[in-house]
């Protein structure tokens, strides 16, 4: 029988002696090169028995180990007796644990069922409301304390965090805010155009950027910033151990970590949005002088006649509101971070998600409180 | 009959203490006593729940059965203020020196006193620089710990742990991720915390070097045995014990040693 000869560095050739197919390999067989697979060598052929010997190969690595491993599955298959006796121990050695891994790694399948999911779900769920409630449980108690003891409390700490989310946040809160009230004043321009009710674009950007615009993008924007850096700190300091440093001290880290934060966004947050209230009307009034030629003080007068306290104060109760929402989920979820680099990243988007998913629902809640009691 | 003399209770006893996570116990029942002035070791193999049983140890987490008892009293019954008593007599050394991030090594130091100490702010802050220079840290005052070598971040640590003059101190792998002569150095800084004070000290490691340099007696922990597999002093437990698992961990890791050069 002719040998079946590769152009490659590995080889393999072959002869038979009665119904024994004798295998030679030969060359190099190396991962990085090409090398005759088993199946292909062997195609159709049914010998009786088969054996293998590399008495020509130069420098083999794994590659020559899995042509074994072929081998020896081909045989397993095919219930072919093979003789790998003049193959060195070593060698078949490690086919042997490939061969004997692959029957051993088969994982079972994981997926639970229907009702199993359910329950797990539900469990999960029961948790995560718990310590939710724990949470807002110990933040309240924290408060309580705060009130006691108002000396112990960090308000380095307090007025650090509120410079961090208070001022240093102006500049993108005037921006997004005068380009809100601006798209917003477009937008009623060409409308009330058509009516001839030009000056009354100064009532609905009013009343719009005071009762919900306003304290709404504050909040937004403090959202993506604060509350996913106080995420991200909480969750950093829980992966190094300084929230257990904490503990061990007998420090609650609510008090220490969670208050100073909170407080910093309560009385932080109705400030951005007076701030964003008045740059919103700025945008409104620079649209109205630009498209409708309204004068800025006729603009100015309208809106005053439009706007009273009721306005004003839903609106900085509804951002101080905000403000907490966005405080507590921030620490929240940074205290329930893994102890990992991801963990941590979680926690921020999960951070996020969460305080915005609060404040809109807080402000539906709040529009439907504030109809019931007229104001 | 004459009654005897009331011997004063040891620094720590662990009683049939359950330890896990979301109902999955990782160790179950253990039972030992830490003598005062001790330095005692808890070793095994990664896994086997040597952290678990520290955290179980220092409050962080609840234990699911059995109690720990400092100078005989117990911690895992005690009410809040007990509590806060209690959480006083211990400073605790963590891997990763756990310093707060946001605080120079002076605030860290310091923490601790402002909050437990009727001291002012210039006792505190003499306390401060003698702690800190104790651990070999004078001068470093100001400094943040992302500022600091490893090396650096464990002495402070050290110094915080100190900081309220604790009865115990526990170490959690005090030399993982230091060279052969820093980890020499922190097991000097035990000794002589020990010495010094009296300090009672529980060192979390499976650093061979550490065990027998400093170590008075251990106790072995095993993951599938889920409890501890061998106690006794170190030296006597790797040349007399009959278990193989105690002598595997013990021995080899030395004649291991003994090859690499």
């Amino acid at each position: 029988m002719a040998a079946p000869t590769h152009v490659t560095n590995a080889c393999v050739t072959a002869h038979t002696t009665g119904e024994c197919l004798h295998l030679s390999l030969c060359g190099r067989w190396k991962v990085a090169e090409p090398r005759p697979s088993f199946e292909s060598l062997i195609g159709l052929q049914k010998p009786e028995t088969f054996s293998i010997s590399m008495e020509e190969v130069g420098s083999w690595d794994g590659a020559l180990v899995l042509f074994l491993v072929e081998a020896k599955r081909w045989s397993a298959a095919h219930g072919i007796a093979a003789d790998f006796s003049q193959i060195p121990l070593q060698v078949t050695e490690m086919a042997d644990q490939i061969v004997r891994g692959e029957a051993a790694v088969r994982p079972a399948d994981s997926t639970p069922d229907l009702v199993t999911g359910i329950g797990m779900a539900t469990v999960d769920a029961w948790r995560k409301t718990k310590a939710i409630s724990t949470f807002v449980g110990e933040c309240a108690l924290s408060a309580s304390r705060l009130a006691r003891q108002p000396a112990r409390f960090r308000w380095g700490d307090c007025l650090a965090e509120m410079q961090k989310c208070g001022a240093m946040a102006l500049p993108i809160v005037s921006l997004i805010s005068l380009l809100v009230g601006l798209i917003m004043a477009y937008q009623a321009a060409v409308q009330l155009r058509q009516l001839g009710a030009d000056i009354y674009v100064a009532d609905l950007v009013g009343l719009a950027v005071v009762r919900e615009m306003g304290p709404m993008m504050a909040a937004i924007i403090m959202a993506g910033r604060t509350g996913a850096a106080f995420a991200a700190t909480l969750g950093n300091m829980k992966a190094g151990e300084e929230i257990d440093a904490l503990q061990t001290l007998g420090i609650d880290p609510v008090d220490f970590l969670v208050m100073p934060r909170l407080l910093a966004l309560g009385v932080m947050m109705p400030l951005l949005a007076l701030y964003a209230n008045l740059l919103g009307i700025l945008g409104g009034m620079a649209v109205a002088k630009g498209v409708l030629d309204i004068p800025p003080s006729a603009y100015w007068v309208e809106t005053q006649s439009i706007i009273d306290l009721s306005d004003l104060s839903t609106g900085l109760i509804k951002a101080t509101t905000f403000g907490l929402l966005i405080g507590l989920s921030g620490c929240l979820r940074g205290l329930q971070a893994d102890r990992s680099a991801s963990g941590v990243g979680s926690a921020a988007t999960s951070a996020v998600v969460t305080s915005i998913l609060l404040i809109i629902v807080a402000d539906a809640l709040f529009a439907v409180v504030f109809n019931i009691l007229g104001l | 009959m004459l009654t005897e003399p009331q011997k004063p209770p040891p620094a720590i006893i662990v009683e049939n203490l359950d330890c896990g996570y979301d109902g999955r116990v990782v160790l179950n029942e253990i039972s030992f006593t830490v003598e005062r002035g001790e330095i005692f070791f808890v070793i095994g193999g990664s896994g086997c729940g040597k952290s678990t049983l520290l955290r179980h140890m220092i409050g962080l987490n609840r234990p699911m059965a059995g109690d720990v008892r400092f100078f005989g009293q117990s911690f895992v019954g005690a009410d809040l203020e007990a509590r806060r008593q209690l959480l006083k007599t211990f400073g605790v050394l963590y891997q990763s020196a756990a310093l707060w991030s946001s605080l120079t090594l002076r605030e860290n130091v310091a923490l601790p006193l402002e909050e437990y100490s009727r001291l002012n702010r210039r006792e505190i802050g003499e306390l401060v620089t003698l702690k800190l220079a104790q651990v070999g840290l004078a001068g470093f005052d100001h400094y943040y710990p992302s500022e600091i070598s490893g090396g650096m971040k464990k002495r402070a640590g050290l110094a915080r742990a100190l900081a309220l003059d604790p009865a115990i101190v526990f170490f959690d792998e005090p030399s993982a991720g230091l060279d052969p002569i820093t980890s020499r150095e922190i097991d000097e800084l035990v000794i002589k915390v020990r010495d010094t004070l009296g300090t009672t000290c529980v060192v979390v490691s499976h650093e061979l070097d550490s065990i027998f340099r400093i170590g008075d007696r251990l106790i072995m922990l095993d993951k599938t045995e889920r409890g501890i597999v061998a106690s006794g002093r170190p030296g006597e437990l790797r040349d007399s014990s009959q278990d193989p698992r105690v002598t595997a961990f013990l021995r080899t890791d030395r004649e291991v040693r003994r090859k690499q050069p």
